[in-house]
C-alpha cells in the first residue's frame, strides 16, 4: 500500500491521527465473500490524507470480479471515510476493474446503487449482503464444531446440535462465531445453541450430521475462495503480499513460499514511526 | 491414453478452447482485461516449468493444440467448449472456424460443441438449428455472464431460454455445459448463484447439465443442487489446477464432490489452452486425499479413471476399449453418497482429523 499524508510540520501529529483514523475506518469495510476487512486482504492499494481530504484508491484480484461485490467495498469505503467527524472530501477510485468507469463515476456522483448501474439494478444490494452473512455464519459455526469434536474425541456427531455457546472455549474462533451471530442477531447467551440455521432454527439429531456436511461444504468454498483471491491479487499486483495479513484457515505451504520471508504482516494501525517517512 | 503402475487410464479431456485473444482481434479494453485475467490463473496455478509465455498465451493455433492435447498431453478425445464473448472480440474468443475445421479432420480425436444466446431470440433458435445441423452438436457451451448490448448476462430460467433447450431436446443436443460469470441481470444478486441450474435440470430431465468449475466459487451451492438432480454433472475445468499449488482445497473439492455428487458424475478438464493436460493428469493419477484429511475417503483408482474419461465418454458416447470400461457404482441416483455412515464415521475424533 502507498501511504501519502501532507500537512504542516506543525500538524504532523494529528495528521497521523487522522491516517491512522482513516485506515481504521477502512478495516472495517468487509469483503463480504471473503468475510475478511479489504485492508487484511490487500485490496487498498493506496491512502492518502491531506488535512480533511483522503483519497483511497481500491485494486482487486482480476479485472472480472464481480461489478456488485466491487460496488459494495467501494461504496462502503467511501461512507466509512465520510462518516468521521474531520473528513470533508472523500474521493474512493477502484482501479483496473471492467467497470471502473461505471463505479467511480458512481462514486463521486452519489448515485448510489441503482444510480450507478441503472437498468441492471433492480433494487438494492442487501439480500446480496445478507446471503454472504449467512454464509459467514455457517462457515465459523463449522470449525468451532470441528474444533470441539477434535477436542472431546468421546462426543457424538449427531448430538452436536445439544452444544451451546457456553460449551465452546473462550477463542478467538468462538469470538469470531459471535460476530457472525450478531451480525445475524442471533442470540448471544451461553445457553444458545450453535448448530443453527440463519434463523435460529435448531436440527433434529437425525438432521445434525449433514447439517453439519453442508456447512464444511460452505467453510472449505469460503476458504478456498480466500486464499485463491489472495494469490491472484499477489500475482496481478507484485509486492501486494506485503498487504495482506496471514489467513490461517485453509492456508497452505504454498501461502508461506509466496510471502517473502522478511515481509510483516500488514498491520491493523500504521505505526507512527512508520508513517513518519512518508511525511512531507 | 495414459498408463502408470499397470494401470491404464482412457483420457477425454472434457473442455478445450482454441483462442484468439491477440490484440488485433481485441474489440475494446475487456478484451485485452479478460485475457489478462486468464493469464494470471494460468501463472498463479501452473507449476513454474508449465507457464506460457504471454504471445504464446494469446493464440496458440491448431497445430500446438493437436500437439499438446495428443502427442504430449495423453489425451484420446477432446471436446470444445468455446466461448463466444462478441462484445470482447471482434472474431470472437473462441475460433469457430478454425476448431471445427480440426473436429471435422479428427473426429475420433476431437468434438465441436458451440454455444448460443437466448437472447438471441428467433433468429438465434434458428442459428441454433443450423449449426446443430452444420456441426453435428452433441452438446453446447452456455456463459451466463456473456455481454449483449445492454444486457450482461441472463439465468438459465429465462423464458427464451427455455425455447432454446426445448429446441436443444429437440435436435438431440443433449450435454449442456454451464459457466458462470460475475454479471448477471439484475445486479442484486450473486451472479455465480446455481439455482438456475436446479430449475432447468428438474424441468429438463432428459438433457444433462455439466456446471464447469463445479460451480466454483460456489462449490456448496453446487453440491447441494447436484445432489438433488441427478442430470446435473461436476466439470472440473479450473478446479484441477490447484492440485499443484493448493492440493488440499483440491482434495477437498473432490471429497466434497465424490461425498454430494458420486463418481459417476464427474469430468476432468484442463479447460486448454489455460492448462495443458500432461501436468494435470500426471499430477491427478499420483494423487491422494492427505491422510490426516480423513473425513474424506481415499480416491480409487477406478474413481480416477472414470473421472479422466469414462464419465464424459460415456456422455459423448465415445468409443472405449473394452478392458479400460468400468461399470456405474452402486450408489443412490440422488442425495449424499455414503450419508448412512457419516454419524458413524465421524464419531471417531481420527475420522475428522484436519478437518
Amino acid at each position: 500500500m502507498v501511504l501519502a499524508l501532507r500537512g504542516t510540520t506543525a500538524d504532523t501529529a494529528t495528521s497521523a491521527t487522522a491516517y491512522t483514523a482513516a485506515h481504521a475506518a477502512l478495516s472495517t469495510v468487509f469483503d463480504p465473500e471473503l468475510d475478511e476487512p479489504i485492508t487484511d486482504l490487500g485490496f487498498v492499494r493506496s491512502l492518502a490524507v491531506d488535512e480533511a481530504r483522503v483519497t483511497v484508491h481500491l485494486r482487486l484480484p482480476t479485472s472480472f470480479c464481480s461489478p456488485n461485490f466491487a460496488y459494495l467495498m467501494a461504496s462502503d469505503a467511501k461512507d466509512a471515510l465520510t462518516a468521521l467527524p474531520w473528513t470533508e472530501h472523500v474521493v474512493v477510485q477502484l482501479d483496473d476493474h471492467h467497470d471502473s468507469d461505471l463505479i467511480n463515476a458512481g462514486l463521486a456522483a452519489d448515485a448510489g446503487y441503482r444510480g450507478t448501474f441503472r437498468h441492471e439494478a433492480e433494487q438494492d444490494l442487501d439480500e446480496l449482503r445478507e446471503t454472504f452473512r449467512r454464509k459467514a455464519h455457517t462457515a465459523a459455526m463449522e470449525r468451532c464444531l470441528t474444533a470441539l469434536l477434535r477436542a472431546q474425541p468421546d462426543r457424538q456427531v449427531d448430538r452436536l446440535g445439544e452444544v451451546t455457546l457456553g460449551d465452546l472455549p473462550d477463542d478467538e474462533r468462538t469470538a469470531a462465531l459471535r460476530r457472525r451471530r450478531a451480525a445475524l442477531g442471533l442470540p448471544d447467551v451461553r445457553t444458545a445453541v450453535v448448530l443453527v440455521s440463519h434463523d435460529g432454527t435448531t436440527y433434529a439429531a437425525a438432521d445434525v450430521p449433514l447439517a453439519l456436511r453442508r456447512a464444511r461444504s460452505t467453510r472449505v468454498s469460503i476458504d478456498g475462495n480466500a486464499h485463491f483471491c489472495r494469490g491472484l491479487l499477489r500475482t496481478r499486483y507484485p509486492g501486494s503480499e506485503q498487504d495482506q495479513t496471514e489467513r490461517p484457515e485453509g492456508a497452505e505451504p504454498a501461502d508461506a513460499v509466496l510471502r517473502p520471508p522478511t515481509a510483516p504482516t500488514a498491520p491493523t494501525f500504521i505505526p507512527l514511526t512508520q508513517l513518519k517517512e512518508h511525511l512531507s | 491414453m495414459y498408463s502408470k503402475d499397470g494401470e491404464s487410464y482412457f483420457i477425454v479431456d472434457a473442455h478445450v478452447a482454441l483462442w484468439d485473444a491477440r490484440p488485433e482481434n481485441q474489440r475494446s479494453i475487456h478484451g485485452k482485461q479478460f485475457i489478462d485475467c486468464f493469464y494470471d490463473y494460468h501463472r498463479n496455478l501452473s507449476p513454474e516449468g508449465e507457464v506460457w509465455s504471454y504471445e504464446d498465451y494469446l493464440y496458440q493455433g491448431g497445430e500446438r493444440l493437436m500437439r499438446d492435447l495428443f502427442e504430449n498431453g495423453y489425451v484420446d478425445h477432446a471436446v470444445f467448449q468455446p466461448a463466444f464473448l462478441g462484445e470482447f472480440y471482434n472474431n470472437g474468443f473462441g475460433q469457430t472456424e478454425e476448431a471445427s475445421a480440426l473436429a471435422k479432420a479428427h473426429p475420433d480425436k476431437l468434438t465441436y460443441n458451440h454455444n448460443f444466446d437466448p437472447r438471441n431470440g428467433e433468429v438465434g433458435l434458428e442459428q441454433l438449428r443450423a449449426d446443430a445441423e452444420r456441426f453435428g452438436l452433441k452438446g453446447v457451451k452456455l456463459y451466463t455472464a456473456e455481454w449483449h448490448g445492454e444486457s450482461r448476462g441472463w439465468r438459465l430460467d429465462d423464458p427464451w431460454a427455455y425455447r432454446y433447450f426445448e429446441a436443444c431436446r429437440e435436435l438431440g443436443i443433449t450435454n449442456i455445459h454451464i459457466h458462470k460469470g460475475p454479471t448477471i441481470r439484475p445486479l442484486d444478486r450473486d451472479a455465480f448463484d446455481v439455482a438456475d441450474v436446479d430449475h432447468v435440470a428438474t424441468d429438463f430431465t432428459d438433457l444433462n447439465f455439466v456446471v464447469e468449475h463445479c460451480g466454483l466459487p460456489r462449490l456448496e451451492d453446487f453440491c447441494w443442487i447436484a445432489t438433488q438432480e441427478p442430470n446435473v454433472h461436476a466439470g472440473l475445468a479450473v478446479a484441477m489446477p490447484f492440485i499443484h499449488t493448493r492440493p488440499r482445497y483440491f482434495a477437498q473439492i473432490i471429497g466434497e464432490l465424490l461425498y454430494w455428487v458420486g463418481e459417476d458424475r464427474i469430468q476432468f478438464s484442463s479447460d486448454y489452452a489455460l492448462w495443458t493436460p500432461k501436468w494435470l493428469i500426471e499430477r491427478f493419477v499420483d494423487f491422494q486425499i492427505p491422510e490426516d484429511m480423513t473425513e474424506y475417503a481415499p480416491v480409487t483408482t477406478a474413481q480416477k479413471k472414470k473421472i479422466l474419461g469414462l464419465n464424459a465418454a460415456k456422455m459423448y458416447d465415445i468409443e472405449v476399449p473394452t478392458e479400460l470400461r468400468l461399470p456405474d457404482a452402486d450408489e443412490p441416483a440422488t442425495g449424499p453418497r455414503g450419508a448412512d455412515d457419516i454419524a458413524e464415521r465421524a464419531a471417531d475424533p481420527t475420522e475428522l482429523a484436519g478437518v
